[in-house]
């Protein structure tokens, strides 16, 4: 009962990131961090100025109506059926519109040591990078990196940040305009 | 220099008073050895007036002695004595001190020291150590400087501490760490060196690129560290002198976790292999690589025995992050941690004795130690949220960083647990790595 009550949760605090994810995304465009994939979202002119939910193929729509990211338990990399399902739908997706490849970024959040959170959130994106490929999303579309804790998105230092954090991003990159 | 026996032996007191022990007979010089472990010890009064100095030197004189002072104040293990309870006023340090007037302060060491400026515009700075109840000169030296006159105050601060304690000492050392400045979810990151007392911060990357985990040569003017670079994270090795730096290794996925070998002549390091992190030696000069660990885990943080015949590392190949000694050629792991908790980023102390390590247990991170075997486990510090230790080149102290939700910060702790204090830093800093001797 506890877990479906707490996976749940985090459906609701995906919605939410997704919505703050325009702002972030905007953000990080014009940043001299050097830190998004070349090419990768952001880059888009039109990035975060259409409707909620953006057109059809597009990130936006992306990342809004399918949602770039799933979550993970503490110091976990299984997915959890949420994250299955939101696979699921980026798997179908990417089918759809092939012209995107697409970087997962592994995350970890803070409560773990920096070069155990790099290797965490590797597998973690290799996990999701397994589970597209099993829904027919050949990896040769697929690069993935790790952030480690490096990059958290909610920053606070409680749990409700903290599990917003493991996680792994899908990152669509190319395709822009075509 | 020579000493006489009642010199020895008033030294062999000295050091008995530092320690805490009973006493000494003359003949157990031998027992100068310090057991680092031993607790509870009383930091021994020393008096340090000011350096003696000519007209626009005397300042510079007045600060050498007060960065002695502060070394040695911040090792815990000496109470300088207030300048105010000063009785003889030096005023030539050429002749021998009142000893009577030091000893009712109960000054147990003595210093005192002047600042010449040459012909040729150098600085000769000298200085005496005295034993104070023996009435004779433990040791005096003189250092020549154009500028650098902190390093002469930290090399004095050395000559003193080793001639105190019969251990090296460590004032003349450098931390390389992780500057961090912005907000937690864009933090810029660049590499910093500081003298080990905070001072002479110089940042030697950017800020453009994320950096993390620098490591010093034992050998070389180097740092290896890994790198977001321009796309991909990388180990890469920097000349501090040149700016020169360069990726290590042609590896095919992420490569984290670096660090020498003690003789400076490999980096071993993590290599991301699928969702497996296996360790890899790489040789600098030969540039062949050699895989160290397959064992369908996270193997990461490794860190060579001084003598470089083994290798402490974590893992998580037994369920969690736990510690494993392996030979440096890879093979025969075995597990040495086994209290309640997470064990990860074990550091081998330069003297061998002892394995540091982050212990992540019931919320809390704490600093810990524990003998190469496993054995007699002792936690230095405990909190949130603590990270990464590493040790002074003598084995006595550890630095490492503490983030309490505001950003990360360095402290120093001594290798009993007690003296723990934050190392001045301009900005936040994470990942502290201290350097060998420099001399």
């Amino acid at each position: 009962m506890l877990r479906t009550k707490r996976y749940g949760a985090a459906g609701k605090i995906a919605a939410a990131v997704c919505a703050t994810l325009l702002l972030a995304a905007c953000a990080k465009k014009g940043g001299a961090d050097g830190m998004g994939g070349a090419g990768g979202y952001g880059a888009d002119g039109a990035y975060g100025a259409g409707g909620r939910g953006g057109p059809p193929g597009s990130q936006q729509d992306f990342v809004v109506n399918v949602g770039d990211r799933v979550f993970f338990e503490t110091d976990s990399t299984e997915l959890t059926s949420t994250a299955r399902s939101t696979l699921d739908k980026q798997a179908q997706w990417l089918s759809r519109y092939p012209r995107y490849a697409i970087l997962i970024e592994g995350h970890a959040d803070e409560r773990g040591t920096r070069e155990y959170n790099f290797a965490l959130g590797a597998r973690r994106s290799q996990v999701a990078r397994d589970y597209l490929a099993a829904r027919g999303v050949p990896a040769s579309r697929v690069r993935t990196t790790s952030y480690g804790k490096e990059r958290p998105v909610a920053v606070c230092d409680d749990i409700s940040c903290w599990s917003q954090n493991r996680r792994a991003v899908t990152v669509l990159q190319g395709g822009a305009g075509s | 220099m020579t000493l006489s026996l009642a010199q020895l032996f008033r030294a062999a007191v000295m050091i008995a008073a530092l320690l805490g022990l009973a006493a000494l007979a003359p003949a157990a010089r031998a027992q100068v050895n310090i057991d680092i472990n031993q607790g509870n010890v009383q930091p021994l009064p020393i008096a340090i007036p000011s350096f003696l100095g000519q007209g626009g030197d005397a300042e510079l004189a007045r600060n050498i002695a007060s960065v002695v002072e502060a070394d040695l104040k911040n090792s815990g293990l000496f109470a300088p004595i207030d300048h105010k309870a000063f009785i003889e006023k030096i005023t030539n340090t050429d002749v021998p001190p009142r000893f009577g007037d030091w000893r009712i302060i109960n000054a147990q060491a003595l210093v005192t020291g002047r600042v010449v400026r040459q012909g040729d515009g150098r600085l000769r700075t000298e200085f005496r150590l005295w034993d104070v109840f023996a009435g004779n000169q433990l040791d005096g030296q003189q250092f020549f400087t154009d500028k650098n006159w902190r390093r002469v105050a930290h090399l004095i601060a050395d000559m003193i501490y080793e001639r105190l304690t019969g251990e090296k000492g460590y004032f003349d050392t450098r931390v390389v760490y992780v500057d961090e400045s912005g907000p937690k979810d864009k933090r810029v990151k660049r590499l910093a060196i500081m003298d080990q007392d905070g001072f002479n911060v110089r940042y030697i990357t950017g800020g453009d690129e994320l950096v993390l985990t620098p490591r010093f040569s034992p050998t070389s003017q180097e740092i290896t560290y890994m790198s977001f670079g321009r796309a991909e994270p990388r180990v890469y090795l920097l000349n501090i002198e040149t700016g020169q730096r360069e990726v290590v290794g042609n590896f095919p996925g992420m490569t984290f976790s670096p660090r020498f070998s003690p003789d400076g002549q490999k980096v071993i390091m993590s290599l991301q292999q699928g969702g497996d992190s296996n360790l890899y030696a790489m040789d600098l000069r030969s540039r062949a690589t050699t895989r160290l660990t397959d064992s369908g885990a996270i193997d990461t943080s490794p860190s060579y025995s001084p003598d470089g015949a083994r290798i402490v590392f974590e893992s998580d190949r037994g369920g969690n992050q736990q510690i494993y000694v392996m030979s440096s050629s890879g093979g025969g792991a075995q597990r040495i941690s086994f209290g309640e908790g997470r064990y990860s980023t074990p550091v081998w102390s330069p003297r061998g004795d002892l394995i540091a390590f982050t212990k992540q247990s019931g919320g809390k991170f704490a600093i810990g130690v524990m003998k190469p075997d496993g054995t007699g486990e002792r936690i230095l510090t405990e909190g949130f949220h603590n990270e990464g230790p590493t040790w002074a080149p003598n084995g006595r102290v550890l630095m490492f960083f503490r983030d309490q939700g505001g950003g990360p910060k360095i402290y120093s702790v001594d290798v009993t647990g007690r003296n723990e204090r934050r190392i001045p830093t301009p900005g936040f800093a994470s990942d502290p790595a201290w350097s060998p001797p420099l001399n």
